[in-house]
């Protein structure tokens, strides 16, 4: 009955979720589906813990995932992948990019960063991608385009067709750019 | 053509459809972007205005003159601009005039949650409520139409989710054969003086009638018959959470709140076996549906505070026996326990942060106020003892010193920043000074409306279409209003900071400190510039911690799993501010040759 495929994006403020999801959102528009999209501006800017909610399937209601519902997390930063799992079905997918950090807690040695997070994250969601994204957009030919490989990698499981992301990210991404993105986006959607 | 939109870029697309002449703001989270969208598009008159009274005295006027206006805000800039607002209801419009509410239930980015849909029924103006993008363009062009065809100035408010979220809106032409705006003298209806207001006000309420007959037939409140035995009244976000929750359930979708269409929920009423609405934060329909003599349910079930949520709708029918969509049996995943938090803070190289450390200690009382300097609350500056509203600090850093003991009325500081000082600070100075109350007022300038993203403002030299005007000269307009100690501080030299804080916090009369270091994201070229940056000699440090004590993000300590370590800084986020070396006693911090 539920047909509405339902991601969640996650990282800390500056990391680029936003167009990260504004390309996914883009993708599955141009696939023939509604889709919305959720997230929450201002204070969280500020270096702050970001979650962006898309929604797609055949009509979309909420623009914000139920608790539980969540079908793909999609993890820029690993601290933040562990905060949003209670957002996930059980059998959900959590794709992460292998990156640290340190919040202002953990900076000034108050508290420490949790050192096993990649096996706190699979006992509770099992299927667990951990991706070195940094090193692949190396490959690609610019570390910036990390969240492109990571955004391959999440576009494997959905149900979209490969030119309709390559429109979009034709759209969102500056020209210069394009077709690094092009290869690191290859490169995500074929770990 | 279909588009991805937010509701703010909605909005903005629907003025422009609208053939809106003039648009003004305050910028405000969740409101900002409809501006910062609307000079995307040809023909409109776009501004920052000083603060919400003003930008909607601009609307009025634009639109006495003829012309469509739009004026935004988020929900507590009402406040500001009620004055104008309930006056305006009595005059009616010329040109249509739509303003914007941008409410945030849950606070994301807000002090307090009030919802205006209060403000509506208290002025006695129609209020719409848009559920998602498409619909934030509809509205706005109906909103507009309404307003020409009803005399009246016409609220859509939107929540967070609204402003914020984003979906598929299809785009229009603009509409053409508008009148051209120019000068009409009707006295009568534009000059309120009692004895026109006397004839005016019966015309109000004669109006709010035939807004309820118009609702009970207009398309935006639509009846939705699924299963009838449960009904539900509902509007804007929450509507999409109902249909999610209790997808067979019946909805009555309510597109204009105020006033409410009588006829219409009694038909409804009739039609279901049990009625229920489904809001936000006040029982706003629920009392009125109950006043019309109606059994409703509401409020028993639902939260007066913060959002909804599917989740929290499903949860709240379930909780009364009624079957809902998606209800989870099997337990969920758990977050990991003990995660370490991650609040906002002050960016590396903030011209807030000297001061705020300066303050912290000399023990300062700090009057704070609305901006990003109001995270010098967060530890580890911990540095603000009050927050309010925009303006604030300067009347409450009086009434303060007014109040407490003689030796403790030196320790009052007002802070603020300058766009916040322009907003609603200035009268409270003139006051301070008026009455001769001895208190401190720190202006931070920093160039820029920093928290909700940089908008330009009086003082920052740039008009919001990137034009250069006028800047306001701080110092002097301060010593306009009569402050006979008026000192400029560099914020990063923590030594000339915290001496010139002490002396003024010392000196029996009013004095203003105003820093003159912008805001490190002021993309402008030639404003903000990084200096050579900062290293730490790990040989010299000794692990003692003092530069941790300002909370900069460049900061780190390694390793970060340990209680035994060294100051780290990363090159990457370091601009060279200094303060951190200024902090260091075994010289272990220097530049980077």
């Amino acid at each position: 009955m539920n047909s509405v495929t339902n991601i969640l994006l996650v990282g800390v403020g500056g990391q680029g979720i936003l167009l990260a999801s504004e390309i996914l959102a883009e993708s599955v528009m141009l696939a023939g589906f509604d889709v919305k999209k959720s997230e929450i501006h201002g204070m969280s800017q500020r270096g702050g813990s970001v979650v962006s909610h898309v929604r797609y399937g055949r009509e979309v209601f909420s623009p914000t995932v139920p608790e539980g519902e969540g079908d793909i997390l999609f993890g820029f930063e690993l601290l933040e992948t562990a905060r949003y799992l209670p957002l996930m079905k059980p059998e959900g997918k959590v794709i992460a990019n292998d990156l640290k950090i340190q919040p202002s807690a953990v900076l000034s040695g108050q508290l420490s960063y949790p050192d096993n997070l990649p096996e706190l994250i699979r006992s509770r969601v099992p299927d667990f991608l951990l991706v070195d994204g940094q090193k692949l957009a190396l490959q690609a030919g610019n570390p910036r385009a990390a969240n492109t490989v990571l955004l391959g990698a999440v576009s494997k499981g959905l149900d979209i067709p490969q030119e309709c992301w390559f429109a979009a990210l034709e759209k969102m991404v500056p020209a210069k750019a394009l077709e690094i993105n092009r290869k690191a986006f290859r490169m995500g959607r074929e770990l | 053509m279909k588009e991805i939109l937010s509701g703010n870029e909605a909005i903005a697309r629907g003025a422009f459809e609208a053939g809106v002449k003039v648009a003004t703001a305050y910028p405000g989270t969740p409101s900002t972007e409809i501006l910062e969208n609307i000079i995307t598009y040809p023909g409109i008159d776009a501004s920052w205005a000083p603060n919400e009274k003003v930008a909607l005295e601009v609307g009025i006027g634009a639109s006495f003159g003829g012309a469509r206006a739009l004026v935004a805000m988020k929900h507590v800039g009402v406040n500001v601009a009620a004055d104008p607002l309930f006056t305006l209801s009595y005059t009616g419009v010329n040109g249509g005039l739509v303003l914007i509410t941008a409410d945030d239930p849950e606070m994301h980015s807000s002090q307090n949650e009030q919802d205006n849909r209060n403000y509506a029924k208290f002025a006695k103006i129609p209020l719409l409520e848009p559920a998602d993008s498409r619909e934030c363009k509809e509205f706005t062009k109906l909103a507009f139409e309404l307003s020409e065809q009803f005399d009246t100035p016409v609220m859509l408010r939107t929540t967070t989710r609204t402003s914020h979220g984003k979906s598929i809106v299809e785009l229009a032409e603009p509409v053409t054969g508008l009148p051209e705006p120019k000068l009409v003298r009707n006295a009568a209806k534009l000059v309120m003086l009692p004895g026109n207001a006397r004839v005016r006000h019966p015309l109000v309420e004669e109006r709010s009638r035939k807004l309820a007959e118009y609702g009970d037939s207009a398309a935006i409140n639509r009846m939705e018959l699924r299963d009838q035995g449960v009904g539900i009244i509902t509007s804007g976000a929450p509507y999409q959470y109902v249909r999610e929750a209790l997808p067979d359930a019946s909805t009555l979708k309510l597109g204009m709140v105020h006033p409410l269409p009588a006829a219409l929920i009694r038909e409804f009423a009739a039609k279901v076996e049990k009625l229920y609405v489904v809001e936000e934060l006040d029982p706003f329909i629920e009392e009125q549906v109950r006043a019309m003599g109606l059994v409703v349910m509401g409020k028993e079930i639902l939260s007066l505070c913060g959002e909804l949520s599917p989740g929290i709708v499903a949860k709240a029918f379930a909780g009364i026996g009624i079957p809902v969509g998606a209800i989870h049996e099997s337990p969920l995943p758990t977050a990991p326990p003990d995660l370490p938090g991650r609040p906002p803070s002050m960016c590396p190289g903030c011209p807030h942060r000297g001061v705020f450390f300066a303050l912290k200690e000399l023990g300062a009382y700090v009057v704070g106020d609305i901006g990003c300097y109001t995270l010098g609350f967060l530890p580890p500056l911990s540095a603000m003892d009050t927050c309010i509203c925009m303006g604030a600090s300067v009347g409450m850093a009086t009434g303060m010193v007014k109040a407490v003991p003689d030796d403790e009325k030196k320790k009052v500081v007002g802070v603020i920043g300058d766009s916040t000082f322009l907003h609603t600070g200035i009268n409270g100075l003139m006051d301070m000074v008026y009455n001769q109350a001895p208190a401190t007022l720190i202006i931070l300038d920093n160039r820029i409306t920093a928290m909700t993203g940089r908008q330009d403002n009086p003082a920052s030299g740039f008009t919001l279409m990137d034009t250069p005007t006028n800047r306001v000269d701080l110092p002097l307009l301060c010593k306009a209003l009569g402050v006979r100690q008026v000192r400029m501080v560099n914020p990063f030299d923590l030594a000339e900071t915290g001496s010139a804080i002490l002396e003024e916090m010392n000196r029996p009369e009013p004095s203003v400190i105003i820093t003159d270091k912008p805001c490190v994201l002021i993309k402008r070229e030639g404003v903000f510039q990084r200096e050579s940056l900062l290293q730490v000699d790990e040989d010299a440090c000794t692990g003692c911690r003092a530069c941790l004590k300002i909370g900069c993000p460049a900061m780190e300590w390694l390793p970060a799993d340990g209680k035994r370590g060294k100051s780290h800084i990363d090159p990457l986020l370091c601009t060279g501010c200094d303060v951190c070396r200024q902090l260091c006693k075994f010289g272990a911090i220097g530049r980077k040759k």
